[in-house]
């Protein structure tokens, strides 16, 4: 680690009591070959700082609420599931906290699909692809792949010299281990999904006595597997051969959007410190490639080469940068969050006249950035653009609100019969025969009475269901059930005055009181029509 | 090209075609692609040995596993019958009251009812089991041979006029082609019907008609032609005519009657199913406990 390294480029000496690393960009551009070529293996450097610890803190919540989720319990009644989020596809029931979803209301889950896109959108826009670098599963599981990595097989150096090692014992054991490791999560991951799917206990002892279904072996198995090969040897490929996203999300970033930036207007031009730069008549900038930054990058990149496809955002790089800034007591930020706007504005501040970066506008007396320039407009987030989306995705999270809050619990619906139309009867009255849907969405059962409204002289009748009064039948339907029923509307001949006379069937709960009116209509014979 | 072409921009050979100078490169087939092909080609020689597969002149190869698609059928025949057992049983060992006291049992009646029915009645009943002339509505309430849902159920059991020992049968006399009642009191009594329940009479006297009726038609249909279903002789007094409401469709029928034949569906369809129909027509409404 502290072997002196001369910069082939400068041939400058590394600056006393700092870290040189022997780090290269692997995907750097001249690097790259043409059309394919086999994948060297990229080795992330340990880093620290505010953005990974934010990173670690979004990894604990999101894979918490991955394996955590199906184990929470909800009582729902005797009647339905006790899983807060339970996706019930057997019985065609989504579960959701208070929230039971029939599949005639999947446009919910397709307005929360849209609702995704947009918040992608919101964050794609106000600063690049975060979504990539902080929250993308591929990369929480990368990022916790490379954790176990480096605590079995050592930092970025150990692993390296561990990759050219002849395979002993100590090799084998070493990456026995964090296989066997990341394994372990792998089946993890993939055992969580199918608790999704069905009663997590119950679920997990049919698992474990080989009782479950074929189909939940086979989920895991493929789970388990991508989850290992994804997070474990695939990797950063994943995010640049194989995920469309980046190609779309790189299409709506801005000038305004805030992007993983390396400042050259305040490193340029590269020294290995300011004294020895000094002793050589040079004035540098503030960066003193030291490489620290290619060094973390887990998509093998050179931040300073400019924005690339492969970057994720991660901001790994911004840690690395700061903490070598910290040592040499020069301002952070020279790699950095910055929008295209400023970061041109700075970058013709610091030309002089020759149109060359010089050191001294940039670079107060003291060596520090002048204050003048900026690199960090948080604002920037709140523009048209962004409100906009933002106003999209509000809009419909409150439809979705307002739907569930408004939705029946009765849902019913009325199918006439077309083969015949109406039915003379014996004392020359008329029926018409419907089919009656109705739909208990409530948790316990319910009685129903099903009346005939708005049709004087009007019967309804259904086989095997209690009559009320003439009018009206009872129904029972059990809880989360739906029933089809068959009933007949009957009038007498006497005054039928139309072909088609429209009526009404109430649905009423018994208990509850809640109606539901499905609106019908009453065929009879035409000529009957006319002599009335 | 008798010279193997090296193309100089990707170092590959090419395959001789030139088309306005441009060439064609012989690429190899990537490797991975050869290896699906070699592996679709393993596939298939398992296959063949393992599943029907060549055709001969009146058979083919049965496959060392044994499977066939008509098996296939057989076995999901056999799931089902399964999976309906349950309900079958309780229905064979329920009265029609018992069935229909039973939501679920009822709901399965019902279905497996309508399913019979799709397959075996609608022929003359109609799909929607409406009717037509000649051939009786089941929605209605009108029933030549008794309306309870034990009456359908012995209907359909037995059939009419089929010839079989059980069957409904009962002939009404050719009044007019047998010479019985002459012209004037076949139109006297189909007047007087008709005016029973208010059908527009044309012709003929009616008062002289309930004399006739009291004197041949009585002893079958009933003194206020109510019908008697014992005989078959349906209810003369309603809206509900099986040959057509009209005098002149009565006068034939008076005439020289026709008579509808039903086969007897329990030797058939068994009586689990027979009652599964029954206690759909009984669904349908007009029919009574």
């Amino acid at each position: 680690m502290n072997s002196i390294i001369i910069d082939h480029r400068t041939g400058a000496q590394p600056v006393d009591g700092l870290d040189q690393h022997d780090a290269e960009a692997l995907n750097r551009k001249d690097k790259r070959e043409p059309l394919f070529a086999a994948r060297k293996a990229i080795h992330p450097k340990d880093v620290s700082g505010q953005f990974r610890n934010l990173k670690w803190i979004i990894m604990l919540v999101t894979l918490g609420i991955y394996y955590i989720t199906p184990w929470i319990r909800w009582d729902r009644g005797p009647f339905s599931p006790d899983q807060a989020v339970l996706l019930d596809l057997q019985h065609r029931r989504f579960y959701f906290f208070f929230l039971e979803i029939w599949p005639q209301e999947f446009y919910i889950v397709a307005a929360l699909l849209i609702m995704s896109g947009f918040g992608l959108f919101i964050m794609t826009s106000a600063a690049g692809r975060v979504w990539c670098g902080y929250s993308c599963p591929q990369t929480v599981w990368t990022d916790l792949f490379i954790k176990v990595e480096r605590l079995i097989q050592g930092d970025r150096n150990a692993r390296i010299a561990l990759d050219k090692a002849p395979w002993t014992a100590s090799k084998l054991a070493k990456r026995g281990a964090t296989y066997a490791i990341w394994l372990l999560i792998a089946m993890a991951t993939g055992g969580a999904w199918i608790f999704y799917f069905a009663d997590a206990p119950t679920l997990a002892w049919q698992f474990l006595t080989f009782d479950a279904p074929p189909v939940a072996y086979a989920t895991v198995g493929v789970l388990t597997f991508t989850t290992f090969w994804l997070g474990g040897f695939m990797r950063e490929q994943v995010c640049t051969y194989m995920c469309p996203w980046p190609r779309i999300q790189a299409a709506m970033t801005d000038e305004n959007s805030l992007i993983v930036t390396y400042n050259d207007w305040r490193g340029e031009p590269r020294t290995k410190g300011k004294k020895r730069s000094a002793e050589a008549g040079v004035q540098g900038g503030d960066c003193v490639d030291c490489n620290a930054c290619v060094a973390v990058c887990p998509a093998g990149i050179d931040i300073r080469d400019g924005q690339q496809l492969e970057c994720i955002s991660c901001a790994l790089c911004i840690d690395a940068c700061d903490s070598v800034m910290d040592k040499l007591g020069r301002d952070r930020g020279l790699i950095s969050y910055t929008t295209l706007t400023n970061y041109n504005a700075n970058m013709q501040a610091a030309c002089g006249a020759n149109g060359r970066i010089t050191p001294s506008l940039v670079h107060d007396e003291g060596g520090r950035v002048k204050t003048s320039y900026r690199y960090f407009d948080w604002q920037v987030v709140f523009r048209a653009r962004t409100l906009l989306y933002l106003a999209v995705w509000s809009a419909l999270g409150l439809a979705i609100v307002w739907q569930l809050a408004n939705r029946q619990m009765i849902d019913a619906s009325l199918i006439p019969d077309r083969n015949p139309l109406y039915v003379q009867l014996s004392d020359g009255s008329i029926q018409n025969s419907f089919a009656v849907k109705i739909s208990n969405r409530q948790p316990t059962p319910r009685l129903f009475t099903v009346t005939v409204d708005g049709f004087i002289d009007a019967t309804l009748a259904s086989a095997g269901l209690d009559d009320m009064g003439g009018q009206s039948v009872l129904l029972g339907i059990d809880a989360n059930k739906l029933r089809d029923i068959r009933v007949q509307i009957r009038h007498p001949r006497e005054g039928i005055t139309a072909e088609r006379t429209p009526f009404a069937i109430v649905i009423r709960d018994l208990a509850g009181g809640e109606t539901t009116v499905l609106e019908g209509v009453f065929n009879a014979p035409p000529e009957l029509a006319v002599s009335n | 090209m008798s010279e193997k072409h090296i193309d100089e921009a990707t170092g590959t050979a090419t395959t001789g075609h030139v088309w306005d100078g441009i060439r064609e490169l012989d690429t190899p087939m990537p490797r991975w692609w050869v290896w699906v092909f070699i592996a679709t080609v393993v596939w298939a020689a398992v296959y063949v040995v393992l599943y029907p597969a060549i055709p001969g002149l009146t058979s083919n190869t049965k496959g060392t596993l044994g499977w066939s698609s008509r098996g296939d059928v057989r076995e999901q025949f056999e799931t089902a019958k399964a999976a309906q057992a349950t309900f079958r049983d309780r229905i064979a060992a329920a009265s029609f009251d018992e069935i229909i006291a039973q939501d679920d049992l009822f709901q399965f009646a019902v279905s497996a009812g309508r399913s019979a029915f799709q397959v075996n009645c609608i022929q003359c009943h109609g799909t929607g089991a409406a009717g037509g002339p000649g051939f009786p509505n089941l929605q209605d309430d009108e029933w030549i041979w008794g309306g309870t849902i034990d009456d359908i159920a012995f209907t359909i059991t037995h059939g009419i006029r089929n010839g079989g020992d059980e069957a409904r049968d009962a002939l009404m006399p050719s009044f007019g082609a047998d010479e019985l009642l002459d012209a004037a009191s076949i139109e006297n009594v189909s007047a007087y019907v008709l005016s029973l329940s208010g059908g527009a009479v044309e012709k003929g006297d009616a008062t002289a008609g309930q004399t006739v009726f009291a004197d041949n038609c009585a002893s079958c249909h009933g003194e206020n032609a109510e019908g008697l279903p014992e005989m078959g002789a349906p209810a003369l007094n309603n809206a509900v005519w099986l040959y057509g409401g009209s005098q002149a469709e009565l006068i034939a029928q008076i005439n020289k009657p026709r008579h509808g034949v039903m086969p007897a569906w329990g030797p058939r369809l068994g009586d689990v199913t027979v009652k599964e129909l029954a206690t759909y027509v009984y669904s349908l409404g007009g029919a009574a406990r």
